[in-house]
C-alpha cells in the first residue's frame, strides 16, 4: 500500500465568471521515504493539489468536488474535521514558498517553535527551549541560542526557510509537502536548503512531495515525478525516464525550452507556442492539443487517460513521443 | 578592436541611512560601490549576482533613473552621469530599459497603443499618423497582432505584456537596452519565447544589451561577456566561455556550482558554499566575500582587492578581484 494515493482528485473554485476546474481528475501516489516531484507551470494546479491533500482549500470559493486521497489506506476526504489538526503537522507537514509570510511576525522564533513542542510533546519552558535550540542547530542556524529570540523580520529568507523546515520536521512526519521551498531564495542558498531537506528527510525517514516549476531542481532531488498541465497529470514516471525517455509532448517541450549548457545565441531555444487553455471552459479532448506538434483529430475529440506505456511509465497522450521526434 | 559603446567608470550609488530625532545621516548603504566595465556594440553583457548585490541599482544608475553618487558613464564619449537638460534628454533616447515585472511596469489605465506611443510623443518623433504607424510596426515586430493594440495590459498574459515592454523600449530606436530580469517572472516555455525575440531583435537591429539576471542558465545562453557582482562590486568579468569554463573568483566558482543541473545523472553531492550574502548596510571589511570564502587568508580582511587582469587564461577581458587569484588551484568544471 502506498503511503499516499490520490485518485481522481477534483478541486474547483467558484468565481464570478464561472467554475474554475483547477484540479480535474488528478491521480498519483507516493511511497514511504521517496521524493515525488510535482512539476508544472503557473496555474497548472500543483499547489491546489497540495492544499487539497492538507484539506486547506478555502471554502468558499473552493471545494473538493470529487476523488479520493488515501493516506495509509484511509480517505482523508471523509475524515472528521477534528481529526485534521492531528494529521497536519504530526503525519503530514507542509512548507511554503514564501518563508517571509509563513511565520507569524509578532512572535519570536522561540514562541513559534515552542507552541508546536508543547502541543505535540508536552514540552514547556526550559525543555522546549533546549529542544528548539537543538532543532535550529540541526538546520544549520549559527548561534541558535541567540537566534531563537529573534522576530521573523530580523532573519534572512534562507534562515526563515530553515526555521520552517525545523518546524515541519520537528514532529517527524511521514510526509513533508514542500511547495516551491527555494523559489524565493538565492541560488547558493537554494543549494544549501535542498541539501538540508535531503539530509533531514533521510534522518527522519519521511517521504517528500516537492512542488516546483524548476526542472533542474527536479533532476537534482526527486525519485519520481508527476508533470501537470492545466489541472491534470500528463506524465508520471521515475526521474530518469522523465529526462531520458520523455513521453508527453508537453513535458518534452518544457525540457527542451530550458537553455542547456553550451547552447549559444546561434541556436534558438525551443518554445511551446500558444498559451494555457481556460480552466473555466477547458477544451474537449486533450488540453494540450492546441499547442502540440503531434496533435491529430483524435486529440481534439477524445480525452487521453493516464495509461502505462511500459514499465510503469504513465502518460496521458494518444500519440506519445517516439524516437526521432524533435 | 572596436571601441566600447558604453564605458562605466568607478560608478557609485550610496543611499543614506537616517536615524535619530532629526533624521541625520548616520551611514550609507553602498549599493553600487565603484563599478567599472566596458560594453561593446552589438554584444550582450550578462550582469549576474544574487539579491541585494546591487545589480538592479547599477542598471538604474547607469540609466540615470537614480542619481549616481560618483563616477562616470560614457556613452559614445558623452558623460551620461553628469549630463543636464537637452543633452541628458537626447542621451536618454539612446538607452532604454526593459523591466522585470510585466505587471507593474505598464500603466494599467492605458491601452497598449498609448503605452508604446508615449516615448515617441515625449521625444516628438514624427507626425501623429507616423507615430501610430510606428506603433503598429513595433507591435507586429514583437509578435503582437495589430488588433490587440487597443487593449489594456490586464487583458494580456505575462509573456505578451513583456512583449509590450519590449516594443516600448524599442520605440526610440535606442542603441543600448538595459534588461533587468526580463524573463524571471515568466514560465519556462514563455521565457524561451521572450529570449528568442530578444536575440532576434539584437541581430536585426544591432542592439547592445545589458542583461541583468540571477539565472545563470539564461545568462550563459544569451551573453557574450559576463560580469559577476557581489555586495556592490564586480568581482569577475570575462567572456562567457571564460567565466563558465574557467571561473576564477571563489564566489564565481561557488555560484556556478550551486546551479542545479537539469540532468538527474549529474547530481551534486556537496554544497558549494555555506552562509548567505551579508547585509550591504554593514559589509565585511576588505574583500566582502572573505567570511564565506574557502581560500580566505588574513590579508583578505584588510584591503578591498582591485579588479585586475587575470593572465592565466587567454581572454584579454578576464578580470578578477581576488588577491589570491594566481595561487588558488584552477577550477575544473565537472
Amino acid at each position: 500500500m502506498p503511503l499516499l494515493e490520490v485518485k481522481g482528485l477534483k478541486t474547483e473554485f467558484r468565481i464570478e465568471e464561472g467554475v474554475v476546474h483547477a484540479v480535474d481528475g488528478v491521480s498519483f501516489h507516493v511511497e514511504s521515504g521517496e521524493t515525488l516531484g510535482i512539476v508544472g507551470e503557473s496555474g497548472c494546479g500543483k499547489s491546489v493539489t497540495a492544499m487539497s491533500i492538507m484539506r486547506l482549500i478555502p471554502d468558499p470559493p473552493g471545494h473538493i468536488a470529487g476523488g479520493q486521497i488515501l493516506w495509509k489506506g484511509k480517505d482523508i476526504l471523509s475524515m472528521p474535521d477534528d481529526a485534521m489538526p492531528d494529521l497536519r503537522g504530526n503525519e503530514i507537514a507542509m512548507i511554503f514558498q514564501d518563508p517571509m509570510t509563513s511565520l507569524n511576525p509578532v512572535f519570536t522564533v522561540e514562541k513559534q517553535l515552542g507552541e508546536v513542542l508543547e502541543k505535540r510533546f508536552g514540552l514547556k519552558k526550559e525543555g522546549a527551549r533546549a529542544r528548539a535550540v537543538e532543532m535550529l542547530e540541526q538546520v544549520g542556524i549559527a548561534d541558535p541560542s541567540e537566534r531563537i529570540k529573534a522576530y521573523p523580520h530580523e532573519l534572512s529568507g534562507g534562515m526563515k526557510q530553515r526555521i520552517m523546515i525545523a518546524m515541519a520536521l520537528m514532529c517527524e512526519p511521514d510526509l513533508l509537502i514542500a511547495d516551491e521551498p527555494t523559489t524565493a531564495l538565492d541560488v547558493t542558498v537554494q543549494a544549501q536548503i535542498l541539501h538540508l531537506m535531503k539530509k533531514l528527510q533521510e534522518k527522519v525517514g519521511a517521504a517528500v512531495i516537492l512542488i516546483t516549476h524548476d526542472m533542474a531542481v527536479v533532476a537534482e532531488t526527486c525519485d519520481r515525478v508527476a508533470v501537470m498541465y492545466a489541472g491534470r497529470v500528463v506524465e508520471f514516471c521515475d526521474v530518469y525516464r522523465l529526462f531520458e525517455e520523455t513521453k508527453h509532448p508537453y513535458a518534452f517541450g518544457l525540457l527542451k525550452s530550458i537553455p542547456k549548457e553550451g547552447l549559444t545565441k546561434e541556436d534558438s531555444l525551443a518554445t511551446i507556442e500558444g498559451i494555457v487553455p481556460s480552466l473555466i471552459h477547458p477544451p474537449t479532448g486533450c488540453r494540450f492539443a492546441d499547442r502540440c506538434f503531434k496533435a491529430r483529430d483524435r486529440c481534439r475529440s477524445e480525452d487521453p487517460q493516464l495509461r502505462d506505456v511500459g514499465d510503469g511509465h504513465l502518460t496521458a497522450c494518444h500519440f506519445p513521443i517516439e524516437e526521432g521526434d524533435e | 578592436m572596436t571601441s566600447p559603446i558604453l564605458q562605466v567608470e568607478d560608478l557609485k550609488k550610496y543611499y543614506p541611512i537616517r536615524g535619530g530625532v532629526i533624521a541625520r545621516k548616520v551611514a550609507d548603504v553602498k549599493a553600487v560601490n565603484g563599478v567599472s566595465f566596458d560594453l561593446y556594440p552589438g554584444e550582450t553583457l550578462g550582469l549576474v549576482g544574487e539579491s541585494g548585490c546591487g545589480k538592479s541599482t547599477l542598471g538604474r544608475t547607469l540609466m540615470r533613473l537614480e542619481e549616481p553618487t560618483g563616477g562616470r558613464v560614457l556613452f559614445e564619449g558623452k558623460d551620461l552621469a553628469h549630463a543636464k537638460g537637452k543633452e541628458l534628454f537626447d542621451l536618454r533616447a539612446e538607452i532604454q530599459m526593459i523591466f522585470q515585472d510585466p505587471y507593474s511596469s505598464l500603466n494599467p489605465r492605458l491601452p497598449v497603443r498609448d503605452i508604446v506611443i508615449e516615448p515617441l510623443e515625449v521625444h516628438k518623433m514624427g507626425t501623429a499618423s507616423e507615430r501610430l504607424d510606428k506603433v503598429v510596426a513595433l507591435c507586429r515586430r514583437v509578435g503582437l497582432k495589430e488588433e490587440v493594440i487597443g487593449r489594456y495590459p490586464h487583458e494580456f498574459s505575462g509573456g505578451q505584456r513583456q512583449r509590450v515592454g519590449i516594443a516600448r523600449a524599442l520605440a526610440l530606436e535606442p542603441k543600448v537596452i538595459v534588461a533587468d530580469e526580463p524573463v524571471s517572472a515568466l514560465d519556462v516555455s514563455v521565457q524561451a519565447q521572450v529570449i528568442n525575440l530578444m536575440v532576434e531583435l539584437q541581430k536585426e537591429l544591432g542592439l547592445t544589451y545589458i542583461f541583468i539576471s540571477h539565472d545563470l542558465s539564461v545568462v550563459e545562453y544569451i551573453s557574450d561577456s559576463i560580469a559577476i557582482m557581489y555586495l556592490g562590486r564586480i568581482v569577475e568579468t570575462g567572456k562567457k566561455e571564460t567565466i563558465f569554463s574557467n571561473p576564477t573568483h571563489p564566489y564565481t566558482r561557488a555560484l556556478i556550482s550551486s546551479v542545479p543541473n537539469p540532468d538527474p545523472r549529474k547530481r551534486r553531492v556537496q554544497v558549494a558554499i555555506e552562509g548567505e550574502t551579508p547585509s550591504p548596510v554593514n559589509p565585511p571589511s576588505g574583500c566582502a566575500f572573505h567570511p564565506r570564502c574557502p581560500f580566505a587568508v588574513e590579508a583578505c580582511k584588510k584591503d578591498v582587492p582591485a579588479l585586475e587582469s587575470f593572465t592565466q587564461t587567454d581572454d584579454p577581458r578576464h578580470n578578477v578581484a581576488c588577491i589570491r587569484k594566481d595561487e588558488i588551484e584552477p577550477h575544473f568544471k565537472n
